[in-house]
């Protein structure tokens, strides 16, 4: 039985000027990370969102339009429902080092990430990249976890100025063993990263986003290309988006209609 | 040894499907690769989803949740509108057509004349056949009643639509009525070539009983799945009573075993329709579903799938 389940929000916490993390009074102790929950605010709507955090569960959400608007205005103790955990999530290799790149709001997966990287005694680094130095989430949060932490804003108010993705392949080249890459962000950076790993023979995972419906593999809204990306993705090797039509180039709205992506 | 020759093909209309299983519209059928996929996954057909003559965002989220039972969905008949579907669905037929997989493209409209109009602009997409969803709010009519509610209306609708295509039509049938057998003659006088049935049952309501409000963004949905198949069962029965023997019914509603199948083509069933079992199986249900009922024809001696067709129909 797949029906949300509606418990209170144990905790909130402002991430940045544009980022909340809610922590749900709910454990999810069997989740991936990259794996995500249908989070549903009961008379407004219901959309996908990255796991960033299993016990409790916990999402990372900006503040981008009419559904995470209406989320950011919610108080703790009030009720918010979840389904899930679906989708194929990351998966860590055996050893070796791995670099884990975070765009925006893809921060939440991506920290889930590195937690378990280091649980598992991998060498870990993280690229986090945002506009601006007010815009990068969960630096303390990494700096605690003791990762090897790299920052990159475009306006270079902190770390790097320039692109997370330049700052990653800066990163993955200068390494003496070749990492295995993870990156959770916008389209735009994911078809750099692609590329990169492509070019240089590197494994990649990369977790994308589609509109999203039943979240179960059933409405065929989330379809890219031949994928579907609540089941077969969200997490997909780099060599799987090989030549796909739709990747960086269309999403699909709410009527199923493909739409360029920006 | 090899497997003693079964043959699941069956004719639709005039058209060959090597199987009977047939992908219902409104699951996957939005993407000509998914389309395409399924078809390799083992579906003997594919119905695309619904499309009208404008596009149509649908409801918020949720429109589609698993109940344990089957599922319940207010999808609120989302799609980009038949302009962009036509190319989807030629797309869709270039891949298919080399399969040997015949693609039934599903429509819908809001009036009577547009049914025709939806016809008429999906037709160059040469689908093998158009199925008529009449399961769907009739804004001509006052009391906002489905096309499907009514034999004269529904009747309209098929009249209008073989005006409008050359290409054989089924149309699609509601549970959600007084007297099918009235609606479903109706249809076949009016031309329909086939019928398909039934869409989904009822509307109903789940609630969250915490927040005391209703789980479905629309709050009532469409049944599906397991929990109505008896019922998709009585109303082949009572569609291959009502119009005989040559009209095709594909019978849809539940399906999700090759044992199900079974029980359709014993009501006469000449396909069916599977949709949400996708949901509990994987596409890859199209593929089990058929070995499951070649198992079942191998175990008690059939050959071929008219050997079953109808033979309940004396005792129910
Ligand atoms: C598998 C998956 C996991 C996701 N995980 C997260 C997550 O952990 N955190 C999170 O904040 N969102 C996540 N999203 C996106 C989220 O589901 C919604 O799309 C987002 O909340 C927008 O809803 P809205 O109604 O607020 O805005 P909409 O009106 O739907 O979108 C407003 C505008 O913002 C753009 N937009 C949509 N999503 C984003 C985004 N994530 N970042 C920047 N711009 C965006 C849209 O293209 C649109 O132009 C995920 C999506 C998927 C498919
Ligand atoms: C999510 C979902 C969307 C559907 N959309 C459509 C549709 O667009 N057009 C249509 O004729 N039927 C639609 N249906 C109904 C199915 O085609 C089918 O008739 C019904 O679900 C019963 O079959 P099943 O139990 O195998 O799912 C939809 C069903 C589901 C579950
Ligand atoms: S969201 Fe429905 S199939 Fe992926």
């Amino acid at each position: 039985m797949t029906l949300p389940q509606t418990v209170p929000i144990r905790e909130i916490r402002e991430e940045t000027r544009t980022i909340r993390t809610f922590v749900l009074d709910v454990r999810l102790p069997q989740a991936e990370p990259g794996q995500f929950v249908m989070l549903w605010l009961p008379g407004v709507d219901e959309k996908p969102m990255s796991i960033a955090h299993p016990d409790p569960l916990t999402v990372t959400v900006a503040r981008v339009g009419p559904f995470s608007t209406a989320l950011h205005g919610r108080k703790v103790g009030d009720a918010l429902g979840w389904r899930g955990p679906y989708g194929r999530g990351f998966s860590l290799p055996e050893a070796g080092p791995v670099l884990l790149v975070s765009g925006g709001c893809g921060v939440g997966p991506i920290y889930f990430l590195a937690q378990q990287a280091v649980e598992r005694g991998l060498p870990t680094t993280v690229a986090l990249g945002a506009r601006t130095g007010l815009d990068l989430p969960y630096v303390a949060r990494f700096r605690v976890l003791g990762v090897e932490l790299h920052l990159a804003t475009d306006d270079g108010s902190q770390g790097e100025r320039g692109y997370v993705t330049e700052l990653a392949a800066h990163l993955a080249e200068r390494a003496t063993e070749p990492p295995t890459l993870y990156a959770c962000g916008p389209e735009r950076m994911l078809v750099v990263l692609h590329r990169f790993c492509r070019e240089q023979g590197i494994s990649g995972q990369l977790s994308l986003e589609r509109y999203m419906k039943c979240g179960f593999g059933v409405c065929g809204q989330c379809a890219m290309d031949g994928f579907l990306v609540c089941q077969d993705g969200p997490v997909f090797d780099a060599a799987q988006l090989d030549g796909l039509r739709d990747f960086g180039a269309a999403h699909r709205s709410a009527t199923g209609r493909r739409l360029p992506i920006r | 040894m090899d497997a003693p020759a079964v043959d699941l093909s069956t004719i639709l209309c005039g058209v060959r499907l090597p199987n009977p299983t047939v992908l219902a519209s409104g699951v996957l059928g939005l993407s000509h690769q998914v389309m395409a996929r399924v078809a390799r996954a083992g579906a003997g057909g594919i119905t695309s989803k619904s499309c009208s003559l404008k596009p149509r965002a649908g409801y918020h989220n949720p429109t589609i949740l698993d109940w344990g039972m089957g599922l319940i969905n207010a999808v609120g008949l989302s799609n980009p509108g038949v302009e962009v579907m036509v190319e989807e669905l030629q797309a869709a037929r270039e891949l298919l057509a080399p399969q040997g997989i015949p693609l039934i493209a599903s429509i819908f409209a809001e009036t009577i004349y547009d049914f025709g109009t939806v016809a008429r602009f999906i037709s160059p997409a040469r689908p093998d056949l158009i199925e008529v969803n009449v399961s769907c709010p009739n804004i001509d009519d006052r009391y906002r009643l489905m096309f499907a509610a009514d034999p004269y209306v529904a009747s309209q609708v098929t009249r209008r639509v073989k005006l409008n295509t050359d290409i054989p039509v089924l149309v699609k049938l509601s549970p959600n009525v007084t007297d099918l057998s009235r609606i479903a003659e109706a249809v076949v006088e009016a031309g329909a070539d086939g019928i398909t049935a039934i869409n989904s049952l009822g509307p109903g309501i789940i609630l969250d009983v915490k927040t005391l409000r209703p789980l479905l963004a629309h709050v009532t949905g469409g049944l599906s799945g397991s929990a109505i198949r008896p019922i998709a069962v009585r109303c082949v029965r009572d569609i291959r009573r009502a119009v005989g023997e040559e009209v095709p019914i594909v019978a849809t509603g539940g399906v999700t075993t090759g044992r199900d199948v079974v029980e359709m083509l014993l009501v006469g069933a000449a396909a069916v329709g599977i949709g949400s079992a996708v949901a509990q199986r994987g596409m890859d249900v199209f593929r089990q579903v058929n070995e499951e009922l070649r198992a079942y024809m191998v175990e008690h001696g059939y050959g071929r799938l008219s050997d079953l067709r109808g033979k309940a129909l004396p005792f129910v």
